[in-house]
């Protein structure tokens, strides 16, 4: 299944300038897994070596922060959308 | 002469230039100012700076300068007081309050980070200071970037006190006050900084801004004789300030100044907006945002940028959060004018009013040494007290008039032969 995910301004060298782009996975680390593939060296950036979401790195699944599901596990079924967004922007709720 | 080595990430370490960043371009980690701490060792001494004079710059080998702070310059030094009244009505025996109520030049601790963050912009070369505020950061980056004649931009959310407002619109500065809670005026800064170029004091220039807080700790420590003591309440908005605290009690311990560091450091909130003492209670990494509801407006920020440190520091420590309704504030900050004659505003009945919750729950022990973090002036937030105080007695300019009140209260005074 494909998912739709929002690339955050700093990361976009590695997509080659894209804002979005689609990855396949059942769970949000599958999807992390399918994006390195297509874009080596980004999931280095957002993940810790042990392949723990790295502390300031935030991905919300359809505007809810996934620390608060089932982070990397969290499942994802048809249409979800993922966004990863650096902490430091402070963002709001 | 500058101790400044750079800025590291605090997260995973990688060293960057002593410039306007802020965020790790790696691992999106806040970076933080590095010094060369054995030199420092070598030339600062107890004695050297007890000879500067009274103000904040006489920790300066400690702080993220290149030369002389370029405004600001009496920033600091304010009274660390015994607070016997205080003390007796809370049944401790050692309690101090320390006073930034009268901080000069906008009676909050922020003028201790602005002078920092303004003279470092200075140095870097920005023209324009802006900063995004729960009030006393708008009061203070006004007033210093008037003092150094630079243009200045607040952005606050709609609802502060007028106050507060006033007191930053009278030093000429633009203020724009966005329709959203403090965390939305961040994230609209953030934009803003990276689109115009200006110096954000607590954005882009954070990694030198958030250093000036330290001075609180230094002058803590120095005041106490060069001695720890065991229990500090701290209130907490973004978390910074708690954050450089403890830094300050760890460099003053490696370079030697002070000894046997045993402090515990406790974290206050409204409960009206407490993300960071409830991830202490539930025992989790994970600061959870929250939509600030609190009189406290100047600690309402309801996803903290150094939230995941300040809960660490309180665990590290061995302290704890805690946090107290609207009405324990108010009576926090009537009990402390009473006892003290000291007018805080409604962070400082934040931080008193957990102070007594930590006592009366037996956390902090009565016979052991405790400082109160007083960082706001009351007469900012007088607003909050509407309804909540006595009310004046109105009479004509009639002697009789006044005879019949004293008989109304019930007292007996001794007139004069
Ligand atoms: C009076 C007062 N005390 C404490 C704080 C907390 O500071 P920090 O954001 O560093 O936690 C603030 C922040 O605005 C404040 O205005
Ligand atoms: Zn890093």
């Amino acid at each position: 299944m494909a998912i739709k995910v929002r690339i955050p301004t700093p990361l976009r060298k590695l997509t080659n300038g894209s804002d979005e782009v689609f990855a396949e996975g059942r769970n949000i680390g599958e999807i992390i897994n399918d994006l390195e593939k297509s874009f080596p060296g980004l999931k280095e950036r957002i993940c810790e070596g042990d392949g723990k979401l790295r502390r300031f790195v935030n991905i919300y699944l359809n505007d809810e922060d996934i620390r608060f599901k089932k982070n990397l596990e969290t499942e994802l079924k048809e249409n979800d959308e993922l966004s990863i967004i650096p902490a430091i922007a402070g963002g709001s709720i | 002469m500058s101790f400044m080595k750079g800025l590291k990430c605090r997260e995973c370490g990688k060293e960057y230039p002593k410039e306007a960043l802020h965020v790790c371009e790696l691992c999106f980690g806040p970076l933080e100012v590095n010094y060369e701490y054995e030199k420092i060792k070598e030339v600062l001494t107890r004695q050297t700076i007890e000879k500067r004079p009274p103000n904040m710059w006489r920790y300066k080998e400690l702080l993220p300068l290149e030369s002389d702070p370029s405004v600001g310059a009496q920033v600091g030094f304010t009274p660390l007081i015994r607070a016997h009244n205080l003390g007796n009505a809370l049944g401790v025996r050692e309690l101090y309050i320390k006073n930034d109520a009268v901080n000069y030049p906008t009676l909050s601790f922020k003028d201790r980070v602005v002078s920092v963050a303004i003279s470092r912009a200075r140095e870097l070369g920005f023209k324009i200071i802006a900063c995004a505020s729960t009030g006393n950061l708008a009061n203070s980056v006004a007033a210093n970037s008037a003092a150094c004649g630079m243009e200045s931009y607040v952005f606050i959310p709609h609802d502060l006190e007028q106050t507060k407002i006033m007191g930053t619109l009278i030093y000429g500065a633009t203020v724009v006050s966005i329709k959203g809670t403090y965390d939305e005026v961040n994230r609209l800064c953030s934009e803003i900084a990276g689109k115009y170029g200006w110096a954000f004091v607590n954005i882009n220039i954070r990694p030198y801004y958030a250093e000036g807080s330290k001075t609180f700790g230094y002058e803590m420590i120095e005041q106490l004789g060069w001695r720890f003591p065991r229990h500090v309440v701290v209130p907490m908005a973004g978390g910074s300030l708690i954050t450089k605290i403890w830094k300050s009690f760890n460099e003053l311990q490696k370079i030697g100044l002070a000894k046997n560091l045993d402090s515990r450091i406790y974290g206050a909130q409204a409960a009206g907006c407490a993300p960071i003492v409830n991830a202490v209670k539930e025992g989790s990494e994970l600061i959870r945002p929250v939509r600030p509801n609190t009189i406290a407006k100047s600690l309402a920020i309801g996803n903290p940028a150094d939230g995941y440190y300040s809960a660490k520091v309180m665990r590290d420590s061995g302290g704890w959060g805690e946090c107290v309704t609207d009405d324990e504030i108010i009576s926090a900050m009537k009990l402390l004018a009473e006892t003290e004659g000291i007018f805080a505003e409604t962070a400082g009945g934040v931080t008193l009013g957990v102070t007594k919750k930590l006592i009366e729950q037996g956390r902090i022990p009565k016979d052991e040494s405790i400082v109160v973090s007083i960082t706001g002036n009351g007469l900012k937030t007088q607003e909050a007290l509407y309804g909540k105080l006595n009310q004046v007695t109105v009479i004509n300019a009639r002697l009789a008039e006044f005879d019949d009140l004293v008989r109304a209260n019930g007292k007996e005074y001794a007139l004069k032969s």
